[in-house]
């Protein structure tokens, strides 16, 4: 049995500051342990705009959807995952489950009622609808919580983490890079190699024939658009537990995860996947050498990326 | 020699009249306009609930000065210089705005200031933190009234350097707020014979700090400082907290925490940790008085920023219905003349900078045992008397200073 780890863990965990290693490498004047670490959370991180990114790519390859509310269903899953804790009681791994089926609900409604109006039509309606209804629901929650953030304890059995030598590891963090890893896969599991994906990627590319064979086209899409939102609420509740939990927490994230998704091609689900990890570590690498410049260097490869192959680096030419 | 008896005494009356009309209200209206985030990350510390600081300012002075009504307008800067800054010229320029109140980011502080002393009218700032703003950024044209980066580092990092933090790694916010914040600290600590190991900039704001948490642990600092605000501090303190960085033996030292930023961590996650405030709610019978009236109204009782906006108001009422005037240079020259001794401010006075100085006080957040209810947080440990806590005028960069 586990008592809360992180009291027992006296050692420094930072060998090298200690002086106890032999030969200290540094590439550009940075230790090769603390990069490791950096490059360490920089895939952690790239992991989440994965899991973020894909239920983009979905909604826009698929759908030619620009989803600008997909920051804002990023922020439900945190919310709702908080708010139900606080109300029912509802604890960590039943949240995992429930909330995204509940926002991916919210986003069927979206769809049905919205979304169906301007189907057709101009992508960038899309993108403004989309962006109306994130702007609605920020402004509305801001209201009833403030910014400040709600609070979330981490579940017990992730308190505290592991030593790795070159740097300490969060439980938690570890959860993350392997749950989301997992359900990427699952994800592309089922779009590029299992029946049901077969439907949606034929749905889309020619519904009228699709439903010509008796596929019911119109839901399908309606469940698509909520399974992309239901990826971005998974991400949400695996958030909670270490972000700050406010209504805006999914404005600053959109931007990142739409200039990855346009790195990495829009109409790729592999490509999102692969990219957003990519990202996390160019992001990660920043962060170590130039920090000031973190925020901004996703939207410089994306400048080249366009540049130089304007479908993105797994894009397919339109 | 009547009729040039006539001519003498009606230019007299004509002098007199011409004289008392710089004595007056203009247009009979005192406007003040309200500038502050209302939906970002600063949200919380002023945003909408200082407004209502300032209407109760208002209401509490009798809603008119002198027979002149007072207006309101009020607008979201975002916390960008560039709406701020079209913002205000629109306010200054085409709407007679006479004050404007609130002003949170450091940045848009000082972008406004260049358009109030363009067009001669008044501001007060209440949110701001950056020391620069009456230093280097100083102006005719506004006074700086809560606090500043100046007695929030001489209060919270010399009390940490002398429990014994001599090692130090800043993480800094990457703008105005962050750079003067981090400037102030390395002054005080290097002061009380400590040493800044290194420093690193972030982007403002910054959602993950893992990478910046992981890299402040790698220095190998006895303090790790944060020179951030807002929800920048709440995250870095989570993570810090989720990476062990206390657990092995770091020290974090927030330099700007709100009541507000306090309150969403909680005791639990907050207990320890030391911060200078220029103000609390439960310090004594007046304050709670008045936090009882703004709880009243808000459902949250008040930061030293919306204190701050509610007694800077009352001050500039008070100078306007004094002077008679709502010309931004008599009625500053007039609150300079004013000391301040009220809710908020004991020892209150305005320097020729535009820096209000009085008393501060260095606070630690209560354990959850202590904490008897979900505002009951802080306790107060010192008082930092008004000239200790605040950049003297001698050291002072600001024009409007002589110094030879």
């Amino acid at each position: 049995m586990r008592t809360a780890g992180i009291h027992d863990n006296r050692t420094p965990y930072y060998v090298f500051a200690s002086g106890g290693v032999g030969s200290m490498v540094t590439i550009f004047g940075v230790p090769l342990a603390v990069l490791s670490g950096q490059l360490l959370i920089g895939v952690i991180n790239g992991a989440f705009y994965a899991l973020l990114s894909l239920g983009l790519a979905i909604i826009f390859g698929l759908l030619k959807i620009i989803n600008f509310a997909h920051g804002a269903m990023y922020m439900l899953g945190a919310m709702a995952t908080v708010v139900l804790f606080d109300a029912f009681g509802i604890n960590y791994w039943v949240a995992l489950f429930v909330v995204p089926v509940l926002v991916g609900l919210v986003g069927v409604v979206i769809e049905y009622f919205l979304l169906r109006r301007i189907a057709g039509q101009d992508h960038i309606y899309s993108l403004l609808l989309t962006f109306g209804a994130a702007l609605l629901i920020q402004g509305v929650l801001t209201n009833f919580y403030g910014v400040s953030g709600l609070r979330y304890a981490m579940p017990d059995v992730f308190k505290g983490g592991m030593n790795l030598g070159f740097m300490f590891l969060p439980y938690y963090r570890a959860w993350v890079i392997a749950v989301a890893l997992l359900v990427c896969f699952a994800t592309w599991f089922m779009i590029e190699k299992t029946k049901l994906g077969a439907y949606l990627r034929a749905g889309t590319e020619d519904s009228q024939l699709m439903q010509g064979f008796g596929i019911n086209v119109p839901l399908l899409i309606s469940l698509t658009y909520g399974f992309g939102v239901m990826l971005a609420a998974f991400a949400g509740v695996l958030a909670a537990p270490i972000y700050s939990v406010t209504p805006i927490m999914g404005s600053h994230l959109l931007i990142t995860v739409f200039a990855v998704v346009v790195i990495g091609g829009m109409g790729s689900i592999g490509g999102a996947i692969i990219t957003g990890i990519l990202m996390g570590v160019v992001e990660g690498l920043t962060k170590t050498f130039y920090p000031p410049a973190s925020s901004a260097v996703i939207f410089l490869v994306m400048v080249v990326v366009l540049m130089c192959r304007p479908a993105g680096l797994f894009g397919k030419e339109a | 020699m009547k009729t040039s008896n006539k001519i003498v005494a009606t230019a007299a009356a004509l002098a007199v009249l011409a004289g008392s009309a710089h004595a007056e209200i203009a247009d009979d209206t005192v406007k003040i306009g309200y500038l502050a985030d209302m939906s970002g990350t600063y949200r919380d510390l002023a945003g909408p609930n200082g407004l209502k600081a300032l209407e109760m300012a208002i209401a509490d002075f009798g809603g008119e000065v002198n027979g002149a009504k007072i207006e309101i307008v009020s607008a979201d800067d975002r916390n960008s210089p560039d709406i701020a800054s079209s913002t205000v010229r629109r306010w200054v320029e085409n709407d007679n705005v006479d004050m404007v109140a609130g002003l949170v980011a450091s940045s848009v502080s000082i972008a406004v200031s260049d358009i109030l002393e363009e067009n001669d009218k008044l501001g007060i700032v209440s949110g701001s933190a950056a020391s620069s703003i009456t230093n280097e950024h100083c102006t005719p044209n506004h006074i700086h009234y809560v606090y500043d980066t100046y007695p929030l580092a001489n209060g919270t990092a010399s009390a940490v350097v002398n429990q014994g933090g001599k090692t130090w790694y800043i993480l800094t916010a990457d703008y105005a707020f962050g750079h003067a914040m981090e400037a102030d600290v390395t002054r005080v600590v290097e002061a009380n014979g400590g040493e800044i190991v290194g420093t690193l900039r972030h982007p403002f704001p910054t959602p993950d700090f893992s990478s910046f948490i992981l890299q402040a642990q790698a220095s190998g600092a006895e303090v790790v400082a944060l020179a951030n605000a807002g929800a920048d501090t709440t995250n870095a303190i989570n993570t810090a907290s989720e990476f062990g960085v206390t657990q092995s033996g770091q020290t974090l030292a927030a330099l700007l925490l709100f009541l507000s930023d306090v309150h969403a961590l909680g005791a639990e996650a907050a207990q320890g940790i030391q911060l200078t405030t220029g103000w609390y709610w439960d310090m004594n019978e007046e304050t709670r008085a008045w936090s009882d009236r703004f709880l009243a109204k808000t459902g949250v009782r008040p930061t030293m920023v919306h204190a701050g906006i509610y007694s800077s108001t009352t001050q500039y009422l008070k100078a306007v219905a004094a002077t008679e005037s709502d010309d931004a240079q008599t009625v500053r020259t007039h609150m300079m003349e004013t000391p301040i001794n009220d809710m908020f401010a004991k020892n209150g006075r305005i320097r020729i900078d535009g820096r209000m100085v009085h008393d501060m006080y260095l606070a630690e957040v209560k354990t959850p045992a202590e904490s008897k209810d979900e505002w009951d947080l802080y306790k107060i440990l010192q008082t930092i008397p008004a000239d200790e806590a605040y950049r003297p005028l001698s050291e002072s960069q600001c024009p409007l200073v002589e110094n030879s």
